[in-house]
């Protein structure tokens, strides 16, 4: 087998190792942890029937390690059990708002991936003057700001003051993809602004060390223009860090999601999780908890594996 | 000034450095220096670390490294003046009229791309040859170069082949486009010394078939003897010396200049083996872990009290890796290490105090050998205290003692290693094994890192003070100028075996092995037509058999 | 005379403030945190400097004592996460072996699933009081200072120097305090910095999400969330909070920046 697929392989093997682990971690931090779901659900006034009741209808009369197990294939058979708070089954409540978490963090990245890449680029081109000064103070000032203040001083600027978008963004099914974009606008831009920063910084130094190879140094030599220098021997070999640096970035994001979804009462999956971690209501988060897990690990493992399909090493064995 | 290929007047290049935390300032590097350099001539460029040469040399091309800027004089190339120009004339005059071999081929080589097509890429964007003639010329110029293969070797990676095809591959990059010039920047120097001087042959050969003018950059004036017709001594930005190979090489006027070329002529009388060796490596066979093959097999040696054992070889001939079985780092699979009389236990937690007193080691890299928090007395101080339980007075008075035994000061007890040089900061590493009072020393590598003169230096404090401490050496080293200069018996290392041992006297005597007599046949000569007369008796040898 | 860049002036100067008004609330604060003094949403006044909140306390007080609760939880979360993060990170570091196969293995699980996702999983089912608060977040917090004190000690164990004082037959207490520490000790303190902005960004937002300090109580993150509601009435309440959070995470990276850049300027060079 070709190196290059054995490492591919071996990431996905890999993965899928560190997901299942994750769901052991996930289902454990809710189950073996003190804390009683049942009385936390009925609350201290229940009565010993009531909770042994609650507790057989949960199926916690059952060892942990054959919940743990019963959980994993209903999960893997797409079935992740029903809410206690509601009665609704799971799956039917998440698949929307995931969806719209989905397409929230799509536009995010739309927007901020490109304008990240160029920025990045700008402050290479111009290392140590003022626009790469500026670009390393907002940096700064952006990962000390949490995502809600961006979220709010917006709303309160832009929304009630200037009026330009919506302050709260509903969405339905039965909107248009331009009334969509118009509710989400405030939450993209703050999506944005919270993991801009971060990837622009990254970029530069990905491309900075590509540009202090030796190998750069001998195409300038050679008389080739800036522009080839860059596109014939920059580019290729920046390509799989700027990408490495794009996935871990949206990782993030999906992480963002969550905070920015409350800020802006958006109906996603983030929303979706915090109230019902507040309502006690263990098999959401359970769900929920899984679901970013192997949203995160995934995002990761391509950026790894984009890593070793740009080797060129590794591509072209000895 | 018709036939001047380059000439440079009054040069001078300033950088700006950024010490961390303080304000950045300006440097002088070069400090006008003035020469020309006819079509088809070679310039060799010696001298130290700091001289200036690299800086020099691709000044030459109007090109500036990092934050190096020409600062002053004049540049002609062709009878144009570069320094005034601009970026869009530079670009044809870079890649065309000038080119420029780098030290490490395997960093200036982008490694995304195939070989062939970053060796034609200069002659393609200067319009100087279509695609299939660049190609045709490419795979001569591999040829020529003694590449394996000249027709397919372009179609690989850089990373595909070895360095020393690489930096042959390199040569040709600059030679394709078929320029007037060629700045050659220590274009040998990361190469073993049995690679080095088929390198060596190539290039010379290339630059005379050609009929291109060079500049060749080096540290080694052995090496730069072999390929110039004049050569210029630089020493901290300026000019020492300037003259034809000859003279230099055998009038040189300048101190420095005779001091650069006697300095591989120390000599040292081999005193003959003892009955009771102090240290002997007993037929070790050694892999490091995780891994499944031997990097040593079966090593026996012996070393003297108060004697040398030079141990050489190449990179990869485990002549480190036989230091880490004898301190301990790395148990051998199987064989012994006897220690004055006693066996000592294979790996480091079974040894006494005493064996690790005994037995000392200084490294290679000076710098990273001692702790840069510590201060000089701290370091030299601790295994006094560690090993004697010296404390205040008594410690301060052996400190300095030790300080005065490597030549420095008192003052420097308070100092960190950061502000000391190279050469004292190896001095220190001396100290601090001396200080435990050992029996054994493992140099390894110690003067490589240094240069010529700082390491000659290094060299005769270690001989001194082999007399008056009556210490053994275990010298690990690459450099045989330096095992004639300081050895009493000779270990060659070669693919994890010892493949010839003895008495200095005899290993250096013929008959030799194969490997030997390559190696030692290999060290570049201080004389002129030394390179010719190698290659010539290798071909005589081989067309013989 | 230790000169100050201005950046650093000022980081020390609200870092200093903050930290003076997290001590000394009781002292300074005009009204009790908790007593009703006024109309809901009263604009700035002489009594009442920053107006009041949504049930009519004085902001500025709740500030105050806010401030102290979010710097308290921090600061511990960061004792927390850094002694036992570079503690175990400098174990693994040196044992080596299968000690720090273990030991990293289980921080990279640890790490693959979100920090602020893995914390709202166990909120759920766990009481939240300040003490689970503190541990839930110096526990989590401390991988990423495992992962960073032992890439850092794993660079510096193989120096030949930290080899030199092995072949010496220095005890593993010299080889971590003596050689190692001392040259670990800038990125780790920079870290440090980082650490603590995580750690009040963190309790800010769990706060702000309900999962963190409870009511009546509240941290900075607890009182944006309950005046939030008054944004969309354009009633900037909400903001002071948030605004107080980033020029407190703001000053101390500045403060942390300095701290990093004086340190590998001493004697000694390369930090």
């Amino acid at each position: 087998m070709h190196p290059v697929l054995k490492l591919v392989a071996q990431r996905l093997a890999l993965s899928t190792l560190l997901l299942l682990a994750a769901s052991v971690l996930i289902f454990a931090g809710t189950t073996i942890l003190p804390g009683d779901v049942a009385q936390n659900i009925l609350g201290q006034s229940a009565t010993p029937e009531s909770l042994a009741n609650l507790r057989k209808e949960l199926g916690m009369d059952q060892p942990a390690t054959t919940r743990y197990f019963n959980w994993l294939f209903g999960a893997l058979q797409g079935d992740l059990g029903t809410a206690l708070t509601n009665g609704r089954d799971i799956v039917e409540s998440l698949s929307g708002r995931l969806k719209n978490t989905l397409f929230l963090a799509f536009w995010a990245a739309v927007v901020a991936v490109p304008l990240a890449i160029f920025l990045g680029l700008l402050a290479v081109r111009y290392r140590e003057r003022w626009p790469d000064k500026l670009i390393s103070a907002v940096t700064l000032a952006s990962i000390s700001v949490p995502e809600f203040l961006i979220g709010y001083v917006l709303m309160y600027y832009v929304g009630v003051k200037l009026g330009w978008a919506p302050t709260v963004s509903t969405i339905y099914d039965s909107m248009s993809l331009g009334e969509k974009l118009n509710a989400i606008a405030l939450p993209v831009t703050v999506l944005t602004m919270v993991v801009l920063a971060h990837m622009m910084r990254m970029t530069r130094a990905a491309i900075l060390n590509v540009m202090q190879s030796a190998y750069i140094e001998t195409a300038e030599l050679k008389g080739l223009t800036s522009f080839q220098v860059i596109a014939r021997h920059a580019f290729p070999n920046a390509i799989a860090p700027v990408v490495n640096v794009v996935m871990l970035n949206l990782a993030y994001l999906v992480v963002g999601v969550v905070v920015v979804e409350v800020v802006f009462v958006y109906p996603g999956m983030g929303q979706y999780l915090v109230d019902h971690v507040a309502k006690r209501d263990v098999p959401v988060v359970q769900a929920c908890g899984l679901i970013f897990a192997a949203v995160y690990i995934g995002l990761n493992m391509v950026a790894d594996i984009v890593s070793i399909l740009a080797n060129p090493r590794l591509r072209h064995p000895k | 000034m018709s036939d001047k290929l380059l000439k440079v007047e009054n040069l001078k290049i300033g950088a700006r450095i950024y010490p961390p935390g303080e304000k950045p300032r300006d440097i002088d590097i070069v400090h006008g220096v003035s020469f020309e350099l006819e079509k088809g001539k070679v310039l060799g460029l010696i001298g130290e670390s700091g001289a200036g040469k690299s800086t020099i040399g691709l000044a030459s091309m109007a090109y500036g490294r990092g934050g190096v800027e020409i600062t002053g004089g004049k540049v002609w190339v062709n009878g144009r003046e570069i320094l005034g120009t601009s970026l869009r004339d530079l670009r044809k005059l870079r890649g065309t009229e000038v080119t420029y071999v780098s030290q490490s081929a395997a960093a200036s080589f982008n490694p995304a791309k195939k070989i062939m097509e970053q060796v034609i890429e200069a002659s393609l964007h200067q319009g100087k040859f279509s695609k299939k003639e660049a190609e045709a010329r490419a795979v001569e110029l591999f040829a020529k170069l003694g590449l394996p293969d000249p027709e397919k070797i372009g179609d690989r990676y850089p990373h595909q082949v070895s360095g020393g095809q690489l930096q042959r591959c390199m040569t040709a990059l600059a030679l394709c486009p078929e320029p007037d010039l060629v700045v050659f920047d220590e274009p040998t120097t990361a190469l073993d010394v049995t690679t080095q001087i088929d390198v060596l042959m190539a290039i010379k050969e290339a630059i005379r078939d050609t009929g291109v003018a060079a500049l060749y950059i080096t540290h080694d004036l052995a090496v730069v003897a072999q390929v110039s017709d004049e050569i210029m001594v630089l020493r901290m930005g300026d000019m020492v010396e300037h003259g034809t190979t000859d003279q230099i090489i055998n009038n040189p006027v300048e101190e420095y200049t005779r001091d650069l070329v006697s300095v591989r002529s120390t000599q040292h009388d081999g005193k003959p083996p003892t009955d009771n060796p102090i240290l002997t490596v007993e037929n070790v066979t050694a892999r490091y872990k995780g891994t499944n093959f031997d990097v040593l097999h079966n090593v026996t040696m012996e070393l003297h009290p108060g004697q040398t054992l030079a141990v050489v070889g190449e990179s990869g001939s485990g002549k480190s890796t036989t230091a880490r079985v004898i301190t301990g780092l790395l148990p051998p699979r199987e064989g012994k290490i006897h220690f004055d009389g006693r066996d000592l236990s294979s790996d480091l937690e079974g040894r006494t105090r005493d064996d690790l007193r005994e037995l000392q080691m200084i490294y290679q890299m000076a710098d990273v050998a001692m702790n840069p928090r510590q201060t000089v007395g701290t370091i030299i101080g601790r295994p006094l205290e560690f090993y004697f339980g010296m404390r205040g007075a008594e410690k301060k008075k052996r400190i300095l003692e030790l300080l005065e035994e490597i030549e420095m000061g008192p003052e420097f007890m308070d100092r960190y290693p950061a502000e000391l040089s190279g050469g004292q900061k190896q001095r220190v590493c001396i100290a601090r094994a001396l200080a435990a009072k050992p029996k054994v020393i493992i140099c390894d590598e110690v003067t490589s890192a240094l240069d010529p003169l700082v390491a000659d230096g290094i060299l005769k404090l270690l001989e001194n003070l082999q007399k008056i401490e009556n210490v053994a050496y275990l010298f690990i080293t690459h450099d045989l100028a330096t095992v004639r200069a300081i050895a009493d018996s000779i270990a060659v290392m070669y693919q994890g075996r010892v493949v010839r041992y003895g008495p200095k006297a005899e290993v250096l005597e013929p008959p030799f092995d194969d490997y030997t007599d390559l190696l030692l046949s290999s060290v570049p000569e201080m004389r002129l037509g030394w390179l010719e007369e190698v290659v010539g008796n290798r071909k005589m040898a081989s067309a013989g058999n | 005379m230790m000169r100050i860049p201005p950046a650093a002036m000022i980081g020390l100067f609200f870092t200093g403030l903050y930290f003076f008004m997290a001590i000394f609330a009781p002292l300074i604060s005009p009204y009790p945190m908790t007593e009703i003094v006024g109309d809901v949403w009263e604009p700035a006044s002489s009594e009442h400097w920053l107006g009041t909140d949504n049930i009519g306390r004085d902001l500025l007080s709740r500030m105050i004592y806010g401030g102290r609760t979010t710097i308290f939880i921090a600061t511990a979360a960061t004792i927390l996460s850094f002694s036992l993060g570079s503690i175990l990170g400098f174990t693994a570091a040196v044992v080596g072996g299968w000690v720090d196969q273990a030991m990293s293995r289980f921080v990279d699980l640890i790490m693959s699933i979100p920090t602020l996702i893995f914390a709202l999983v166990v909120l759920s089912v766990m009481p939240v009081t300040l003490l689970i608060l503190i541990l839930v977040m110096g526990l989590l917090d401390s991988t990423r200072v495992y992962r960073l004190a032992r890439a850092v000690a794993v660079d510096i164990n193989v120096m030949d120097f930290v080899e030199a004082a092995k072949l010496r037959g220095e005890g593993r207490r010299w080889i971590i305090f003596r050689e190692i520490l001392p040259n670990a000790l800038s990125p780790l303190v920079a870290e440090m910095g980082l650490r603590f902005i995580f750690a009040v960004l963190f309790v800010s937002t769990l706060s702000f999400l309900g999962l963190g300090v409870q009511p009546p109580n509240a941290d900075w993150g607890g009182i944006v969330k309950e005046n939030k509601d008054g944004i969309v009435y354009g009633i900037p309440a909400a903001l002071v909070p948030a605004v107080a959070i980033a020029t407190l995470a703001i000053s101390v990276n500045l403060v942390a920046d300095w701290v990093l850049n004086r340190t590998t300027s001493l004697k000694g060079g390369r930090g």
